[in-house]
């Protein structure tokens, strides 16, 4: 079997024809030139030297295996980053930039890195919670990975509601320690990434007691394992969870401790401060401020899904230009199968969604950094709307990206099932991000209560703020009337999102007429309450994907301003059309109306087509990072397939040794 | 046994005979009691067959040796009852199939599941009578282990486009085997890496340089004896995937290698001796197999949503999460409404499929008797819905087992929950015999044909009510009752089949090609032969629960009829849209129809854990730490961890080879 090694013919036709200036739109999702070629750069240093490849495929690994695999490779990482990247960029490439690491660390892991969480949680938490001194002692020995942590506060028995950890911190002022303790299994940290058997510090989000009275939960660095054995410190019991569907090499942990000491500035004392003496001294308005945080670590969520999504849709774009399938025409060879509608349906809405949740997370975050501004000069106002819009947002982006991907693996037939197209690992990553920092249920119903209250704030003639502004107009009660317009398709999202929020609040209204307290009618409501804010988020993410679309092509060649629009008007009419039901109920559209939607989308999707690989090309990911079979730029997808079979342990012998050992005996009937 | 409180609790307030609805379930007394009989033999072997380290924690090498370990041990365990039991006899077919599938004890599929599945069927629906002699008893008692070779590397749902070659050698009277290019290797077969020794291979057929089109040619692959493979052939596996990773999916490829003449299989077509190829007497025979494993793929989904949704309501039960109101303790997570949603729905679907596939292969067990008549006229209206059938049922269960998983939140990512691998094979169900949108387009074109010919066909059962719903008046008035909500399905079905027709024809008279009006078409037609599937599967379910309703006992006919009643409203309100497009539907209506919906969910929801627990899935075969009868869900969840080989030690090897280095900055 000789396995060719050129290029894909179909893939560099797809390329010849592609009408647009693909850099033009890479620069665009970068977020300017500069930092398009900063990115490069960074790709370059770590890629070059050929680090990040693995002689044997991860996925043949056992799990212990495939842990130490990963410490050497996120070592060799981690020092790359420090040695080589950091005197290029400085230390800001930490921050708010970190999502170019992120991205380049998935060409050294197919899963994840255990060290995840030590930049992702443990150093800002430090930054967000600590007082300026505990800053200067922890960060500068975190930032130089002289000691790695993580961040614990999920337990066995408690998650999303965290008011309900079990987890104690008491204040014993003899010897100005905190006493930290874990009275029963339910209340085992578990879950933390790198917390099994890498981190040697960990923040604890424990229930502090001091001087007789529990203050709620609060946020504590501890000690876990002794910085030069490695060997868990005694009192602390730390091991590693097991197999996960993803996220298998991140070592997630359980912790316990058995009257743990630790000394009384161990607790983070941004916020509040638990004085020598054991008074507790709240500094701040705490529970607004710990939203920061939060926003945050959400904005970076939403990047990242969209960055994997991105990939997902590389993959199953580029393989869908090399698998021929079938007869359209009787007679005539077979054809691409990008060039089915239906297969053109699933996946470009995936490159539309992927555009739109990136844009929508970088406007999301400018948002927020005028917000924060604005907090320190004490005005904490915007907070609320902007906690409530990064929930579902969360919510939204997790879950259509997990969706799509899912999409995406499906749309590639039996292969995407392959672990080496590289899609269930992608969908394993991103659907557990639908779960944690926030389960997707529980957010949009603390969106859907930020709602009820702004729709009664506009029903009473209040003003609301801007992302519910929409309310005052629809309050009046009037049926908007559609028209085909992207404008038009946003403000008909915006009029459902307000009808679904006028029947929510009329259910709640009726069910407590009957005699139900409110918690009790909210909770019958709950599946409609997530339904109202769903619709919110999807009008809030059409109207800033329209409006950052147009901004940011203000300036761009003619043909990347009509693909980008295509792919916008692509992505409104796509929700128009999944939510017609919607539209029928609270608008004033009509059956007509829908099915010239639906025929506009037809034509987008024809019109998209011959662009299709250019646009997947464009988010510009090195085949290192997309490690995919399927989805590698020179679309040899048959010849990567059998490469990476041929390189499977079990294919090294031609008999396995439990034909002697079972199969025989079963065949012969000696069993 | 210690149960979690939580979960007696539930058992004490269940309203029904638990064991009344297993009986039904099973299929009868005897059935059950047959089935907890292999669970006896089974548990006899516990230590082989569950000791050890966790799955979960071996290499994909120690996967599959495990994999052939276990599953040894259980197809002798149901080999040696069904002996006993009938005597060898075949008649029961799908029995046996079903036994061995119910009991797959390795979460991530058997190797062995293809010998049963495809290897025995494709011979008794392709091979004739001396065939069948020769091999099928050999095969029967494993004596030889088969895999069915069809998806190419390059090829799959559109089987003409196979490339692997069998030339007829009249010299020799020999097929010559040859995969001639990458593509044409065969690829994802189960058990053919290393465990089959024999293969059905599909091969164009060419004969006195003429081809013929794909055959089905039986082909040794490894040496009886030595289990080495034979001269000419290229066999292995495809390395791993994202479940199944137990079954051993493998490919070949075949260098100029030559069969007998005899190893083809000629029930419907032969080559004679001198290279004279006779033709099959009717194509569409074949069709026989597929819905026979398409019907079985439906029971095998149906098997792994029962876990899933035993497993996630079992643990909502025990889960306890925020606060209802204030100041008290914190739910039962199953009391919020958004997880009965969540839940509720799975349960339904497992009996709602169930049922259908049963009537479905009823009726076709019924029609095998006219096609040996001669008779064939109901042969594609059972291919199309077998087709949308499929379709539907693993895209739902896929979903609603995922949904299941996602409802247990963070505990529903562990592996040790067994929720991830029970997906995982669900996923797979939706792309492999037949990619479900593939399928559906099938069905498609048989309604778009049906739709074509209403003036003059007969019109065969599933598809009679095309006709009925274009009567004066049938749908003028909704009625939000089971019955009316099926009316309303029906015209949403006839509706939108109608509209494809006439998409399509606008199309072309703007100058399309039909392939290319078709094409353009195509998200819509899909979409429609989903609707078709809906209305067949609302309205079996409705009516076989009638059917059986009267011999239950009346608590259970009344949870029963809650669950026909859940399901009707769950996907009234899901295809909302439809309906309001297409029907006289009121908005007042749909009110009506989403409150009643949450009274169902209330209504059902004392009776949760009974209904999953009449599943009756034994510990040993569910493998989950979150849904186990006892409901020690967090001690399990520890005792898992624990086994991890990474935690018999404290310090990994790691840590002195490139963290300490690392962070003292000496690397």
């Amino acid at each position: 079997m000789e396995l060719s090694m050129s290029a894909n013919e179909d893939l560099a036709k797809e390329r010849a024809r592609c009408d647009f200036n693909v850099s033009e739109i890479t620069n665009i999702l970068d977020g300017g030139i500069e930092r398009t070629k900063q990115r490069k750069k960074i790709e370059s240093i770590a890629l070059s030297n050929g680090k990040c490849r693995d002689v044997t495929p991860e996925e043949t690994l056992g799990p212990k295996e495939r842990y130490e695999n990963a410490i050497r490779k996120s070592c060799l990482y981690t020092k790359i980053v420090k040695d080589q990247v950091l005197t290029l960029t400085g230390l800001e490439v930490l921050g708010s930039n970190s999502s170019v690491l992120r991205r380049t660390a998935d060409a050294f892991f197919k899963d994840i890195s255990p060290f995840l969480l030590h930049l992702g949680m443990f150093v800002p938490t430090i930054m967000g919670q600590g007082t300026p001194e505990q800053q200067s002692y922890w960060l500068p020995r975190a930032l130089d990975f002289q000691i790695i942590g993580t961040y614990a506060q999920t337990e066995l028995g408690h998650g999303t509601f965290i008011r309900g950890l079990e987890t104690t911190a008491t204040y014993d002022p003899d010897t100005e320690e905190f006493v930290i303790h874990n009275p029963r299994l339910t209340s085992y940290k578990w879950w933390a990434g790198g917390l099994g058997k890498t981190s040697n510090y960990c923040i604890v989000v424990a229930q502090l007691y001091t001087q007789g009275k529990c203050y709620g939960i609060h946020p504590f660095i501890v000690q876990i394992r002794d910085e030069d054995t490695h060997v868990p410190l005694p009192g602390v019991r730390v091991g590693e969870i097991g197999p996960r569907m993803g996220f298998n090499t991140a070592d997630n942990g359980f912790l316990g401790f058995d009257h743990y000491r630790i000394p009384r500035n161990h607790m983070l004392m941004k916020n509040s401060q638990v004085l020598k003496d054991g008074t507790y001294v709240k500094v701040a308005s705490h529970s607004k401020l710990t939203y920061g945080t939060m926003v945050f670590v959400r904005v970076m969520l939403v990047n990242e899904v969209a960055f994997n999504l991105a990939k997902a849709a590389t993959i199953a774009v580029r393989y869908s230009a090399v698998r021929r399938q079938s007869e359209k025409i009787s007679g005539e060879p077979e054809p691409q199968i990008l060039d089915y509608v239906t297969q053109q349906h699933k996946l470009f809405v995936c490159i539309a969604t992927a555009h739109a949740l990136q844009l929508s997370s970088n406007w999301l975050w400018k948002t927020f950094s005028a917000v924060l501004a604005d907090m320190r000069g004490g005005n904490t106002e915007n907070l609320p709307e902007l906690h409530a819009l990064s929930s579902c947002l969360k919510a939204l982006s997790t879950s259509d990206s997990a969706a799509l991907i899912e999409q995406c693996r499906l749309a590639c037939g039996g292969h995407g099932y392959m672990l080496s197209s590289n899609l269930p690992l992608l969908y394993s990553f991103v659907t557990a991000t639908r779960t944690y920092e926030g389960d997707y249920t529980v957010l949009l119903l603390q969106t859907a209560r930020f709602l009820i209250k702004a729709w009664e704030q506009a029903e009473s003639g209040k003003p609301v703020t801007p992302t519910v502004s929409y309310m005052e107009e629809a309050v009046v009660g009037n049926k908007y009337k559609w028209n085909g317009s992207a404008e038009g398709i946003i403000k008909a999202a915006y009029y459902v999102a307000a009808g679904k929020i006028s029947s929510s609040v009329a259910s709640i209204r009726k069910r407590m007429k009957n005699g139900k307290a409110f918690e009790d009618a909210w909770e019958l409501t709950g599946v409609q309450l997530v339904a109202a804010a769903e619709t919110h988020c999807r009008a809030v993410i059409c109207d800033v994907y329209r409006k950052e679309t147009v901004r940011l092509t203000a300036n761009s060649s003619p043909n990347v301003k009509t693909v980008m629009d295509q792919l916008n008007m692509l992505y409104l009419s796509h929700w128009a059309l999944e939510r017609t039901g919607d539209l029928l109920r609270y608008t004033s559209t009509t059956e007509d109306d829908i099915i010239s939607c639906q025929q506009r989308y037809e034509e987008l999707l024809a019109a998209i087509r011959p662009n299709a690989v250019g646009l997947v090309d464009a988010f510009d990911f090195p085949d290192e990072i997309l490690q995919s079979t399927l989805g590698a730029y020179d679309g040899r997808v048959y010849e990567r397939l059998m490469e990476e079979a041929l390189k499977s342990p079990l294919n090294a012998e031609p008999v396995n040794r439990s034909f002697h050992q079972y199969l025989k005996p079963l065949m012969q009937g000696k069993l | 046994m210690n149960v979690n409180k939580d979960l007696q609790n539930e058992r004490n307030k269940c309203s029904f005979n638990v064991r009344e609805l297993t009986e039904f379930i099973d299929g009868g007394k005897n059935r059950t009691l047959e089935r907890k009989h292999i669970e006896k033999l089974i548990l006899a072997q516990k230590d082989e067959l569950f000791g050890g380290t966790p799955e979960d924690y071996l290499s994909h090498k120690e996967k599959y040796e495990r994999a052939i370990q276990t599953n040894v041990i259980i197809l002798k365990i149901v080999q040696d009852f069904m002996r006993d039991a009938n005597g060898g006899d075949l008649t029961n077919y799908r029995d046996v199939l079903t036994t061995l599938l119910n009991f797959v004890v390795s979460r991530e599929g058997t190797p062995f599941a293809l010998h049963f599945m495809m290897f025995l069927p494709v011979f008794l629906s392709q091979a004739d009578e001396e065939q069948q002699m020769e091999w099928l008893p050999r095969a029967w008692n494993c004596n030889i282990i088969g895999s069915y070779a069809q998806t190419e590397l390059g090829h799959g749902t559109f089987i003409r486009g196979l490339e692997t070659t069998a030339t007829y050698d009249a010299a020799t009277k020999e097929f010559v085997l040859h995969s001639p290019t990458v593509t044409s290797y065969k690829w994802w077969p189960g058990a053919l890496g290393h465990t089959a020794n024999y293969c059905v291979v599909v091969a164009q057929l060419h004969t006195k340089g003429q081809c013929h089109g794909i055959h089905s040619f039986i082909v040794q692959v490894r040496d009886e004896e030595t289990h080495m493979p034979l001269a000419g052939i290229r066999v292995g596996e495809i390395g791993a995937k994202m479940g199944l990773n137990m079954i051993n999916n493998g490919f070949i490829g075949f260098n100029h290698v030559r069969i007998p003449r005899r190893h083809l299989l000629m029930k419907h077509a032969q080559v004679l001796e001198d290279g004279t190829y006779v033709k099959s007497r009717n194509s569409k025979l074949n069709y026989g197999a597929m819905v026979f494993v398409r019907v079985v793929i439906v029971f095998d989904s149906v098997n792994y949503l029962s876990k899933a949704v035993t497993i996630a309501t079992r643990f909502a039960a025990v889960r306890r999460q925020s606060q209802l109101k204030a100041n008290e303790p914190e739910c039962q997570i199953i009391d919020f409404l958004t997880q009965q949603h969540k839940l509720f729905i799975g349960i339904a679907t497992c009996h709602a499929l169930k049922m259908t596939a049963t009537k479905l292969w009823d009726t076709f067990n019924e029609v095998q008797q006219q096609l040996r008549g001669g008779n064939l006229e109901r042969l594609p209206e059972l291919h199309a819905l077998a087709c949308c059938l499929k379709a539907v049922s693993t895209a739902d269960t896929a979903a609603l087992a995922e949904g299941g998983r996602r409802a247990c939140g963070g505990h529903g990512y562990m592996r040790s929950s067994g929720l991830p691998q029970t997906c995982a094979v669900l996923d797979a169900a939706c792309t492999f015999e037949g990619d479900n949108t593939v399928l559906l387009l099938q069905t498609a074109r048989f309604l778009v044909k049906v739709w074509r010919g209403l003036d003059t066909l007969k019109l065969t059962p599933t598809v009679a009510y095309l006709r009925t719903t274009l009567t004066e008046g049938f749908n003028d008035k909704w009625d939000n009752t089971v019955e009316g909500i099926i009316k309303g399905f029906q015209t949403v079905s006839m509706r939108k089949i109608s509209e494809c027709v006439s998409c399509m024809a606008k199309r072309m008279m703007s100058g399309m090609s039909q392939e290319e009006a078709w094409n353009m078409t195509s998200v819509q037609l899909v979409a429609a032969a989903e609707s078709h599937c809906r209305v067949i599967i609302i309205s079996y379910f409705h009516e076989e629960f009638v059917k059986v309703s009267s011999s239950f006992s009346p608590a259970l006919r009344r949870v029963m009829k809650l669950l026909v009643e859940l399901y009707t409203l769950y996907w009234a309100l899901d295809k909302l849209q439809d309906l309001l497009k297409y029907t006289s539907i009121s908005k007042t209506d749909t009110e009506q129809l989403q409150e009643r919906y949450e009274d169902t969910l209330n209504a059902l929801r004392p009776d949760a854990v009974g209904l999953v627990d009449a599943f009756d899935i034994m510990d040993e075969i569910l493998q989950s730490t979150l849904g186990a009868y006892d409901g020690r869900v967090y001690e399990r969840l520890m005792e898992e961890a624990l086994k991890s080989p990474l935690n018999a030690e404290p310090v990994n090897r790691s840590f002195h080879q490139y963290l300490k280095p690392l962070m003292q900055g000496k690397l």
